[in-house]
């Protein structure tokens, strides 16, 4: 079932927060992932698919490199999730 | 008109050893050390960005005309020591390596002669950084069959050669080595199941995307000036792609990841024991962080010892869990005849996994 933009963002700032020790609170949809929270591609990773199993998603390696910021990585998952 | 047969006499089936055991291992290292920082001399990064995104400090490098028979040479002796047999009771050498320069002849039989294991079949197999495993699980059946007494399996790589050592994604990763492991028969059973497999649809996340022609004449230029050879200006590779051995970092991290713990897990199972029994977790070298987070994965106990060889040594593809065997038991990290879950993954996309009883 779908989930509205604020659950999957909290419920992605607790993922991010469990891989890389960064702040929830840090996690802001205008924030870069790389630029902003210093979060590297294995990491990113790791994220992702930890995303996928949370939300009911699958994000493909292709896609991973489109997600540029936060907001970009809550709206696939929101699509994905129909 | 049909024929038939002549249907005389039955045929003699091959015995085998009822077990096999792994007897012996030994490793070499080339003597040149090469750090982070002599690597950042070629490429634009630093030390911490690479311990950190690889757990790699050092690595060691072959010279220049150190061949990989040379170095699979060097591990053989070792291995065959702490089996206590020669040469000559070798029954087949199987090589494990992707850098063998030549397609034809393998690297295997010129490695036997020098040995002196006469008459011994000798051949290379090609499975990446999963080849000493899928040599493991070949050696183990062919004891168990019949076809041989004494095997002696050798994961060798000398990757500095196919590395584009400019490319700031991928220099600072590979590195060479050798490592060697003597198979033979067995009183009690000593290698467990292989649950192996690959993947061809992935084929692309890692490849070499140069010939060898291409590569021999960056390597003379590189013996010649004692520099990295610049492939890109060479024209060997497309500037907007650098790097000849190519590599989809957070593909391959994803698959090795989530895709290889399973395959772990099953080889423990098809052990007949569980991850509590084991005496050492020995996973191919690719990356620290693939290490760790395949432990994070298995939920394995935490005291249980994991290679982690990559520090010193960089990612030696074939080489790596001989090397690590070896290490670690050097080290007396782990005990003689300790059991260790060893699983081996890479370009194919290629794995093979096996618990083994270390000699």
């Amino acid at each position: 079932m779908a989930q509205d933009e604020q659950q999957v963002l909290s419920g992605l700032a607790e993922i991010v927060n469990e891989e890389t020790g960064v702040d929830a609170a840090d996690v802001q949809p205008d924030k870069s992932f790389t630029e902003d929270l210093d979060i590297d591609s294995l990491s990113m990773m790791t994220i992702v698919v930890n995303a996928e199993e949370k939300f009911g998603v699958t994000i493909p390696d292709d896609e991973v490199k489109n997600l540029t910021t936060v907001g970009d990585a809550v709206k696939y998952i929101q699509t994905a999730q129909g | 008109m049909s024929t038939v047969a002549k249907g005389t006499g039955t045929l003699q089936a091959p015995v085998g050893a009822r077990y096999a055991g792994m007897l012996g291992v030994g490793g070499y290292r080339p003597e040149r050390v090469v750090t982070n920082d002599e690597v950042c001399t070629w490429i634009d990064s630093t030390d911490a960005w690479i311990r950190e995104r690889t757990g790699i400090v050092s690595r060691r490098w072959a010279a220049g005309e150190e061949t990989v028979i040379d170095m699979a040479e060097h591990a053989a002796g070792p291995a065959l020591e702490m089996a206590g047999i020669t040469a000559d009771r070798l029954s087949a050498v199987i090589v494990a390596t992707v850098t063998h320069t030549m397609q034809t002849p393998a690297a295997a039989p010129i490695l036997a002669t020098r040995l002196g294991a006469k008459d011994a079949a000798a051949f290379d197999i090609s499975a990446a950084c999963a080849g000493y495993c899928h040599g493991i699980s070949l050696a183990s059946d062919m004891v168990r069959g019949g076809s041989a007494e004494y095997v002696l399996v050798v994961g060798v790589e000398k990757l500095s050669d196919i590395t584009d050592k400019r490319d700031r994604g991928s220099a600072f990763i590979f590195a060479d080595g050798a490592g060697a492991a003597v198979i033979g028969p067995s009183d009690t059973p000593g290698i467990g199941p292989t649950v192996w497999g690959s993947d061809g649809e992935k084929w692309e996340a890692i490849s070499q995307r140069v010939p060898w022609d291409k590569i021999v004449a960056l390597q003379e230029e590189e013996a010649a000036t004692g520099k990295p050879a610049d492939w890109v200006a060479a024209g060997a590779i497309d500037a907007t792609e650098a790097s000849t051995l190519k590599m989809a970092g957070q593909t391959v991290f994803r698959w090795a990841v989530w895709s290889m713990a399973p395959v772990a897990q099953q080889a423990i199972e098809a052990a007949g024991i569980t991850a509590a029994d084991l005496d050492a977790f020995i996973p191919h070298q690719a990356n620290m962080r693939i290490t760790d987070a395949m432990i994070k994965q298995l939920k394995l106990p935490a005291d249980i010892p994991v290679a982690r060889d990559i520090a010193e040594t960089g990612n030696t593809s074939a080489a790596s869990i001989p090397l690590a065997i070896e290490r670690m038991l050097r080290e007396q990290e782990v005990p003689r005849g300790g059991l260790a879950l060893q699983i081996g993954f890479g370009a194919g996309l290629a794995y093979a996994a096996q618990v083994v009883r270390l000699p």
